[in-house]
C-alpha cells in the first residue's frame, strides 16, 4: 500500500507530508508534523479535543482524512499565539482559571476562536453554543464561558 | 491497516466503485465512516470519495426544496430558504460536526444519531440514489427498511415539499445533558391544518426502532380532525403503536415508551 503526498498549509507555513490512506488528519499532525496541540481525546468526535480551522472553519482532525486538507489551510492552537504574546483568548483563559488538566483546551481555544473570528460580540447562550461540541470534566464550564466572554469584551475595549 | 482512497470527479463514477466492491464505503463527512476507521473497523477496506458538484447544490428557492447528500448541516443553516430544517440541524452535534456531517451521511447513522432523518421522515423526503444500475428515486420509508443492504449505492440528494407553514411542520429531540446531547427520543410532526382540520399527518421517531420509523396509530388519531385537547390526547396514546425501543445508557425501553406521548402532547400543544 503507497504513501499518499500531501501538501496543505500548517499555521501559515506550507508543508508536505507522506501519508498512509486512511491516515486522519490528528495523527498527520501530531505524528508527521510534530504539532502536539490537537490531542487525541476519543477518536469518535464525542470530545473535541482534536478540534482545528481547516479555512477558518472549525472541523475536527480526528475524523478529517488528512488527504482532504490538501491545499487548505489548517490552523491549530501552535499557531494562534502572536510572535511571544499570548492570544487573547489564552490569556483570558489563564486569567479566569479556565484551564485545570488542560486536556481539553486546545480545543476549547480553537472552537472560541471560530466563534469571535465571525462574532467577535457573543451573547453567554452563543458561548455556550460554540463550545457544546467539546467537553471538559475539570472546570464545569463556567470559567470557560466567562474567559471567552472576557476575552470578547477585551478586545471590544481595546 | 492502511485503507485505499479513491477520489472520483463524478458521482456516477463513485457509484460504480462503491457498487463493485463489498469493503467499500463511501466517505462523506467523516463523522461516521473515519469513526469507524479510528476503531478499527477491519470492514472497510476501501473508501470512495467525489467532488461533485450535484452532492453539494441546494435548490430551494420553490415550493420543492433538493439538498445534495454532501450539504452539511451547517450549510442548511446559513439558507434562510430551509428554516424549516433549521431545528433538527441545530439540534446535531457541536459546531464543529455541523461544519462536517452531511444530510446523506445521516441517512445511514444509527441510534442515538440520525435525528435529520428523523426530520425527512416526517416530511416524506425522497432520495435520488446511484447505483451499479443506474439512478432512481426512492421513497425515504422505503430507503430506511432496507437501509442495511443500500451500502452498494449511493445517496446524490434528498427532496420534499416546504412545509406550508412553520406551525405544519414541529421537530423535538429530546436530550439528557444541555445544550447537546444524543437523543433519548427523537419527534418530527408534519401536521399542516387546512379548514380547522389536519390534512396529510405524518409523524416520525428517532431511537424508537433500529431506525426511524413512522407512527402510523397516531397519524391515523390525527388525520381529518381539529388539531384540539382530545385528538392531541388519542394520538399521544397511540404514540408507541409498532415501536420497538431499546435500553441503552441514554434511557430504557420503558422509559423511552413513557415519554413519548408526553413529547407529543407537548410539540402538538406548542407547550415548552
Amino acid at each position: 500500500m503507497s504513501k499518499t503526498a500531501l501538501q496543505f498549509r500548517h499555521n501559515g507555513r506550507d508543508v508536505a507530508i507522506f501519508v498512509d490512506g486512511g491516515t486522519n488528519l490528528l495523527v498527520a499532525l501530531r505524528e508527521s508534523i510534530g504539532d502536539m496541540t490537537p490531542k487525541f481525546g476519543c477518536g469518535q468526535g464525542g470530545c473535541g479535543a482534536c478540534s482545528v480551522l481547516i479555512d477558518g472553519e472549525l472541523h475536527l482532525a480526528c475524523l478529517t482524512l488528512a488527504e482532504t486538507a490538501a491545499g487548505r489551510s489548517v490552523e491549530t492552537l501552535d499557531g494562534i499565539k502572536e510572535g511571544p504574546h499570548l492570544h487573547p483568548l489564552q490569556r483570558a483563559f489563564a486569567d479566569n482559571f479556565a484551564a485545570q488538566c488542560g486536556y481539553c483546551t486546545p480545543g476549547m481555544l480553537m472552537a472560541a476562536k471560530a466563534l469571535l473570528d465571525r462574532n467577535p460580540q457573543p451573547s453567554r447562550a452563543e458561548v455556550v453554543e460554540a463550545i457544546s461540541g467539546n467537553i471538559c470534566r475539570c472546570t464545569g464550564y463556567e470559567p470557560i464561558i466567562n474567559a471567552v466572554l472576557a476575552a470578547a469584551s477585551h478586545r471590544a475595549r481595546a | 491497516m492502511p485503507i485505499t482512497v479513491k477520489t472520483f470527479g463524478s458521482a456516477g463514477e463513485a457509484a460504480s466503485a462503491l457498487s463493485s466492491d463489498r469493503a467499500a464505503r463511501y466517505f462523506g463527512g467523516g463523522t461516521l465512516v473515519m469513526r469507524a476507521l479510528n476503531e478499527g473497523d477491519t470492514s472497510i477496506s476501501t473508501v470512495v470519495r467525489a467532488n461533485d458538484h450535484a452532492l453539494r447544490r441546494i435548490e430551494a428557492a420553490g415550493p420543492r426544496v433538493t439538498i445534495g447528500a454532501g450539504v452539511t448541516f451547517a450549510r442548511i443553516l446559513a439558507e434562510r430558504d430551509l428554516a424549516f430544517l433549521h431545528a433538527p440541524a441545530r439540534s446535531i452535534g457541536g459546531p464543529a460536526v455541523r461544519n462536517m456531517g452531511t444530510v446523506g451521511g445521516n441517512l445511514f447513522a444509527p441510534n442515538p444519531y440520525g435525528d435529520f432523518t428523523v426530520a425527512l421522515l416526517a416530511l416524506d423526503a425522497t432520495l435520488a440514489l446511484q447505483g451499479g444500475f443506474g439512478a432512481r428515486d426512492v421513497p425515504i420509508d422505503e430507503f430506511l427498511q432496507s437501509r442495511e443492504r443500500q451500502a452498494g449505492s449511493l445517496v446524490i440528494s434528498v427532496s420534499c415539499q416546504k412545509p406550508t407553514s412553520s406551525e405544519a411542520f414541529r421537530y423535538r429531540k429530546i436530550t439528557r445533558i444541555r445544550p447537546k446531547g444524543a437523543s433519548v427520543i427523537t419527534l418530527a410532526a408534519h401536521v399542516p391544518v387546512s379548514s380547522g382540520r389536519v390534512v396529510g399527518a405524518r409523524l416520525a421517531l428517532g431511537s424508537m426502532a433500529p431506525m426511524p420509523i413512522r407512527a402510523r396509530a397516531a397519524e391515523r388519531a390525527l388525520e381529518g380532525r381539529a388539531l384540539d385537547a382530545s385528538t392531541i390526547t388519542a394520538a399521544a396514546s397511540a404514540i408507541t403503536e409498532g415501536a420497538s425501543p431499546v435500553d441503552d445508557a441514554l434511557g430504557s425501553a420503558w422509559y423511552r415508551r413513557e415519554i413519548a406521548g408526553v413529547h407529543l402532547r407537548r410539540l402538538l400543544s406548542d407547550q415548552e
